[in-house]
């Protein structure tokens, strides 16, 4: 029997993946059950069941969100946005969303199968999202931290000029008011229609990274599935602590592309935190349940 | 450099293998019947030098990639022995094993000691699979980071010869943690104290490249290409078919002149008419000639900023629109 093999090829390219999870129904449906008031969830219409992809527990949308988009049968990770881990993280979910106008643009002028501008268009008209990530402050049981977090629903969440940008703007704000520093990855890797401006911000984001660093300010990675390509081989894999989410799928080369490579099935488990933990790359994992807490005992650790 | 008789041809350089054989033709006649055909033997070496000026002015992007990737180009040890003298390789890096597609070493270049690190490929299909194609893994980029941070202790400056189709894809290679590694060197390259000259000889694909690309001066070869992926995965995940990877080249505007106009380069390293294949002796003369100055001018600018330079230069690299909601 062959493997069943993940790729974020189809994200990459700015379409709607495979899986439940990576078309934008599933994102939709997110903000949809967001929306959806308890007292309304008997009402709750058909489009609002959430079945989950590894044990095929279906709930309602509204019992998911209660369960932070964790699986209440198997503890599957669901994958979601910037605003709902802003949700879980930041304080009654009070934050203020930094450097939100910077947006994309087609400098290149990129035409695979569609103009990467109107691919942007398309994009915007769908969503309220900008780009592939967001930055935003706010506190964690009371101490103050800048997240910036990325967002899968946006071309893959890939790694463009926007992202470098918001990315070296977050550092700087870090720096001058002294806030430590989160990035919650969640990406396929680069954006390649902006070709190699896109590969140059991995040494951008190590250049704020450096300086941060050299402000002693803590730079925290969270890792969530999936993290690849660009991503991993830059700031990723930075972090003062490196951590993820159980399960996640995280690696530098995209399983697909290591299958053909090496021409066998990948072993179990292969490229999931959990191996990554094994082979002495991340710090810990984190259940999202638990997230806000330990990040707050770490944030005063570090502070104190 | 191989013979005539060695030398393998692309298919755009078709014309010119016709006059080579039309000169080997021509010898063989005047040894034979004991004629002096001198006159037409220049006449005909003349005319593969025009070919060969003329190929490489009207080259599409993809031709230019091809080239990159000739089977006569030279390569990171090719450069080193040409340019340098007393070269003293060093090996492993000091956790796993040596990693044959990562090569360095301290050499002498022009007086002064400099530490030369580079992607190596193989020159025969032996060799090819040894060098694993250029790819290294995890601990290749730990090698080079362990050369470098010898070459800061003793203030040696650093140059990078960059020529891979890529990071190696592989299981091993994500045991042992080949974004960490990738990431790890970009980030301390940025705080590297020395100066740092990266030049792309061949293929600079993606993190790959960048693992042991970040200088003071980034310069491309005439005939190299550089960008976040190859034309083929470009197209593969794009164009959903590996068919396109011409069109996927043409828009990747991976080429020297297109890299310079986005201030993503420092300049363009110039190659013997042809290609670097036809003329090993001269390639590495005028890469010396390029990097000599350089280094000089490099070494005039104080360590602290020289690295303030170098992350600004970076952090100024993209481009975006500022829209207020
Ligand atoms: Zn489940």
């Amino acid at each position: 029997m062959s493997q069943k093999i993940e790729d974020f090829d189809a994200n990459l390219a700015g379409e709607e993946g495979k899986t439940e999870e990576t078309k934008s129904s599933w994102f939709k449906r997110i903000k949809k059950g967001i929306n959806t008031k308890t007292s309304e969830k008997k009402e709750t219409p058909e489009g609002l069941w959430a079945k989950c992809p590894q044990c095929n527990y279906i709930c309602t949308m509204t019992e998911l969100r209660e369960h932070l988009f964790v699986c209440p049968k198997d503890g599957y990770h669901h994958r979601i946005g910037s605003e709902e881990y802003y949700d879980i993280i930041f304080d009654d979910g009070q934050y203020a969303e930094l450097f939100g106008d910077i947006r994309s643009k087609d400098f290149l002028g990129f035409t695979d199968l569609k103009p990467y501008h109107k691919r942007l268009e398309d994009i915007w008209s769908k969503t309220d999202l900008k780009d592939s990530m967001r930055v935003a402050v706010g506190k964690v049981n009371g101490q103050d931290l800048v997240i910036a977090c990325m967002d899968f629903e946006f071309i893959g969440g890939s790694l463009g000029s926007v992202m470098g940008e918001k990315f070296a703007r977050a550092v700087t704000y870090c720096i001058e008011h002294r806030f430590p520093y989160m990035v919650i990855s969640k990406s396929g890797g680069a954006r390649m229609m902006e070709s190699a401006f896109s590969l140059m911000q991995l040494a951008k984001t190590s250049g704020s990274l450096s300086l941060l660093s050299d402000a002693k300010l803590p730079y925290i990675s969270l890792l969530t599935d999936p993290t690849f390509g660009g991503i991993s081989a830059s700031f990723g894999m930075l972090g003062d602590l490196n951590i993820a989410e159980p399960g996640a799928l995280i690696g530098f080369a995209g399983p697909r592309v290591i299958k053909e490579t090496i021409k066998k099935d990948l072993p179990a488990g292969f490229q999931r935190s959990e191996f990554l933990l094994e082979h002495g790359f991340l710090d810990f994992i984190v259940p999202r349940p638990e997230l806000k807490e330990k990040l707050s005992t770490v944030l005063s650790l570090f502070k104190n | 450099m191989p013979s005539n008789a060695n030398r393998q041809f692309l298919d755009f350089e078709k014309p010119i293998k016709d006059l080579i054989e039309e000169i080997e033709i021509t010898k063989a006649r005047q040894d034979k019947h004991h004629l002096d055909l001198g006159e037409q033997i220049n006449i005909l070496e003349q005319k593969i030098l025009d070919k060969r000026t003329e190929l490489t002015s009207q080259l599409s992007s993809w031709q230019r990639v091809q080239l990159s990737r000739h089977p006569d180009r030279p390569y990171t040890m090719k450069y080193i022995q040409k340019m340098t003298t007393q070269f003293v390789e060093l090996f492993g890096d000091r956790n796993v094993k040596d990693d044959k597609a990562m090569v360095g070493g301290f050499a002498n270049l022009d007086g002064e000691t400099v530490m030369i690190i580079g992607q190596q490929k193989g020159i025969n299909t032996k060799m090819r699979q040894l060098r694993n194609f250029g790819m290294a893994n995890p601990e290749g980029y730990r090698k080079a980071l362990r050369l470098m941070k010898l070459a800061e202790k003793f203030n040696k400056p650093i140059i990078t010869l960059i020529d891979t189709p890529g990071a190696f894809p592989g299981l091993e290679a994500e045991e042992r943690g080949q974004g960490e590694a990738i990431a790890r060197n970009i980030y301390e390259m940025m705080r590297l104290t020395v100066p740092v000259i990266c030049v792309i000889i061949g293929e600079g694909a993606s993190g790959g490249a960048l693992g042991i690309g970040v200088g003071d001066r980034v310069f491309m070869m005439e005939n190299s290409w550089y960008t976040v992926i190859s034309p083929e995965n470009c197209s593969t995940i794009l164009w959903r078919s590996w068919a396109q990877k011409e069109i996927a080249a043409e828009q990747l505007k991976l080429t020297g002149d297109k890299m310079l106009g986005f201030g993503l380069i420092d300049g363009i390293i110039p190659e013997p008419a042809g290609g670097a294949h036809w003329d090993y002796d001269e390639s590495a003369r005028i890469l010396k000639e390029h990097l000599v100055p350089v280094i000089r001018q490099l070494r005039e600018i104080p360590a602290q900023e020289r690295i303030t330079q170098r992350i600004e230069k970076f952090s100024k690299m993209g481009f975006w629109d500022e829209v207020p909601a």
